[in-house]
């Protein structure tokens, strides 16, 4: 089913959750929205799944406007951050829950709840734990149980809010990939809220980055990443190395150096310019090319060295260059060596109100 | 031995404590009650418990408190529920207001009550135009115990339902389940432990509430007279182990309803997967 907002605002107090928030979620895809804390990210969720009624604006399911259907009616799977399974109740009862708690006339019998609820627990590799209670599962297996329970009513669509925020960074890892290969498997138009970028590159097929309560931008995994729309974006996704100055006819003016890029933009302009890590290169200082900067810290394990330094301008600035290792090692950097940076790529944006 | 490879100090001194103190405040009177009835031989003993005026004032006492222990549950858990989730204006008084009937001296509670109900009093006349009788009756004994035991109920399930997230009823909602399944399946169970509690508590109190009720009472033999006041008719009298008599039967009831009680508690919580 597909899924669209339109012109949705919500305030909390003097708070704006939302600010006109308008988005389309194609039938059968998985989205992740991703943003900082507070950046309206979760309310979003809430309002599609009807836990929390917008000020303004309309949610459409497959186009027909769902905006005054309770939650009850909207047929839609919601997981918790903190799974919200029912304590007193055994993982099979759990999962049963949805299909137990039908009008009569639609419920299953006791027979077909069993082998339905024992499909998903199978589908979710916990089978084998149907009589236990939630407070003898690890993290992990409750998270899985509160997707069962969740898709045991076959929504038309999932939302899962922080659905791994809760777990250490291994099972993370796991359930990140699980997740991806379920819905592979089920195609359930599905969203997920992260604020963890690496979480929402890896899994998602498209990624929604809000800020504010604001959408900045909206595209697959590759075009947020590699075309960030906003310096926001570009801060948010990974690491990167901030330069601010201004633009003349010949490069880029940052304090006393001059660097070369390729930005449409009229000369005078004041602006900020971003390059990921693996965009620098050091170079000696001799050479008297890119800014200045002076080397902290060689981070040399892995495929490739990470180098820590610190810029010359005030206030004093971090800059993070990560290198082949044998470039690395030719260079032959030491702690508090004097070096330049020279950008290979260069992400130029006008200076607006942002910071 | 547990007590010395235990992480917590002072177990030994903390038990002792525990049982001196228990010993003094709680044994001590009870066992003077019970050495004060061993002044009466067997027969005599039999001959004042099973008076058939005694006996009468046994079931009311005790009915009255089990039905006023049950309507506080059931309304105490409503109330709690409403201070913990909505927010509204003047909610910290109407918080304040609960905790009235504690502070309240009972026979303040009683005139108050009285001449609310009595047939002249506001409500009262009202309700006699109705045909409805409350003071000076079982059903005035009822209302005043109603009175005294809500707090009980409030204040104990009050801290269970503000821990309860509301994420539960969210997610049962989202499940499908109607207002009622919520409630039914989901809350219930989760608050039923305390609710329990709060029902032995408010149960504890009633039964031997007298200042209360005494006043709307009306204290008419066979009909209206709790156990309470015989005994202080009895004691009136010097009659003291006729009076000890009568305490001995309610203390020993009250203590089996209260560990029937506590039973009940257990298994509430076991079944909420507290234990599991």
């Amino acid at each position: 089913m597909s899924i669209e907002v339109r012109h949705i605002c919500k305030r909390f107090g003097a708070f704006t959750a939302l600010d006109d928030v308008s988005l389309a979620f194609p039938d059968g895809e998985l989205v992740a929205l991703l943003g900082p804390s507070g950046c309206g990210k979760t309310t979003l969720l809430r309002v599609i799944a009807g836990l929390e009624q917008p000020d303004s604006g309309q949610v459409l399911f497959d186009g027909e406007d769902a905006s005054d259907t309770h939650v009850r009616e909207r047929h839609v799977g919601f997981v918790f951050q903190h799974y919200a399974l029912f304590r007193h109740m055994s993982v099979f009862d759990n999962v049963a829950f949805g299909l137990r708690m039908k009008p009569r006339r639609e419920r299953p019998s006791e027979a077909e709840i069993r082998r339905r609820v024992m499909a998903l627990l199978e589908l979710v590799q916990l089978d084998w734990i149907a009589d236990r209670f939630p407070s003898q599962l690890s993290g992990g297996q409750r998270q899985r149980i509160a997707l069962a329970r969740a898709l045991a009513v076959e929504p038309k669509v999932l939302l899962l809010d922080e659905p791994f925020g809760a777990l250490d960074a291994k099972v993370r890892k796991e359930l990140r990939r699980w997740l991806r290969r379920l819905h592979d498997e089920l195609h359930v138009t599905s969203i997920f809220v992260t604020h963890d970028q690496e979480e929402a590159l890896e899994v998602a097929d498209r990624v929604v980055l809000m800020h504010r309560g604001r959408v900045e931008q909206v595209g697959t995994p590759e075009a947020v990443y590699h075309h960030p729309a906003t310096p926001f974006v570009y801060d948010f996704l990974g690491s990167v190395n901030r330069f601010e100055g201004r633009l003349e006819a010949t490069g880029l003016r940052v304090g006393e150096s001059l660097l070369p890029h390729e930005a449409p933009l009229p000369a005078g302009e004041e602006v900020v310019a971003f390059a990921r890590p693996f965009e620098l290169d050091i170079v000696p200082a001799e050479s008297g090319q890119g800014v200045p900067a002076r080397v902290a810290r060689i981070l040399a394990f892995g495929a490739s060295a990470r180098v820590e330094l610190d810029g010359e301008g005030e206030p004093a600035q971090r800059f993070e260059v990560e290198l082949p290792r044998e470039r690395c090692a030719a260079l032959a950097l030491s702690p508090g060596q004097p070096v330049r940076l020279v950008p290979a790529r260069l992400r130029v944006f006008a200076v607006r109100a942002e910071p | 031995m547990a007590a010395q490879t235990g992480v917590l100090p002072g177990f030994r001194l903390t038990l002792g404590y525990t049982l001196l103190y228990l010993s003094l405040i709680v044994l001590l009177p009870v066992a003077a009650v019970f050495g004060k009835t061993l002044e009466l031989g067997w027969g005599e003993f039999v001959g004042v418990v099973s008076n058939p005026r005694v006996l009468a004032a046994y079931r009311l006492s005790f009915g009255a408190a089990l039905a006023a222990a049950a309507i506080d549950a059931v309304f105490g858990l409503l109330l709690a529920w409403v201070l913990v989730r909505y927010s509204f204006p003047g909610k910290r008084l109407v918080d304040a207001l609960i905790d009235l009937p504690f502070a309240l001296p009972t026979a303040v509670a009683g005139i108050a009550l009285t001449a609310l109900y009595a047939p002249n009093g506001w409500l009262g006349g009202w309700l006699a135009a109705l045909g409805l009788k409350v003071a000076f009756t079982p059903l005035g004994i009822l209302v005043a115990l109603v009175f005294i035991g809500i707090p009980f109920v409030v204040r104990t399930v009050q801290p269970v339902l503000e821990e309860f997230e509301p994420e539960f009823e969210e997610a049962a909602a989202s499940l499908g389940a109607s207002r009622w399944q919520v409630f039914r399946h989901v809350i219930l169970p989760h608050v039923l432990p305390a609710a329990v509690t709060g029902f032995a508590l408010a149960f504890a109190r009633a039964v031997g509430e007298y200042g209360s009720v005494i006043f709307i009472a009306g204290n008419i033999p066979f009909v209206s007279e709790i156990a309470p006041l015989l005994i202080i008719g009895r004691l009136e009298q010097y009659d003291e182990a006729g009076a000890t008599a009568i305490a001995t039967v309610m203390l020993a009831a009250s203590f089996a309803l209260l560990l029937v009680i506590n039973a009940l508690q257990a298994w509430a919580a076991r079944r909420g997967g507290k234990e599991q």
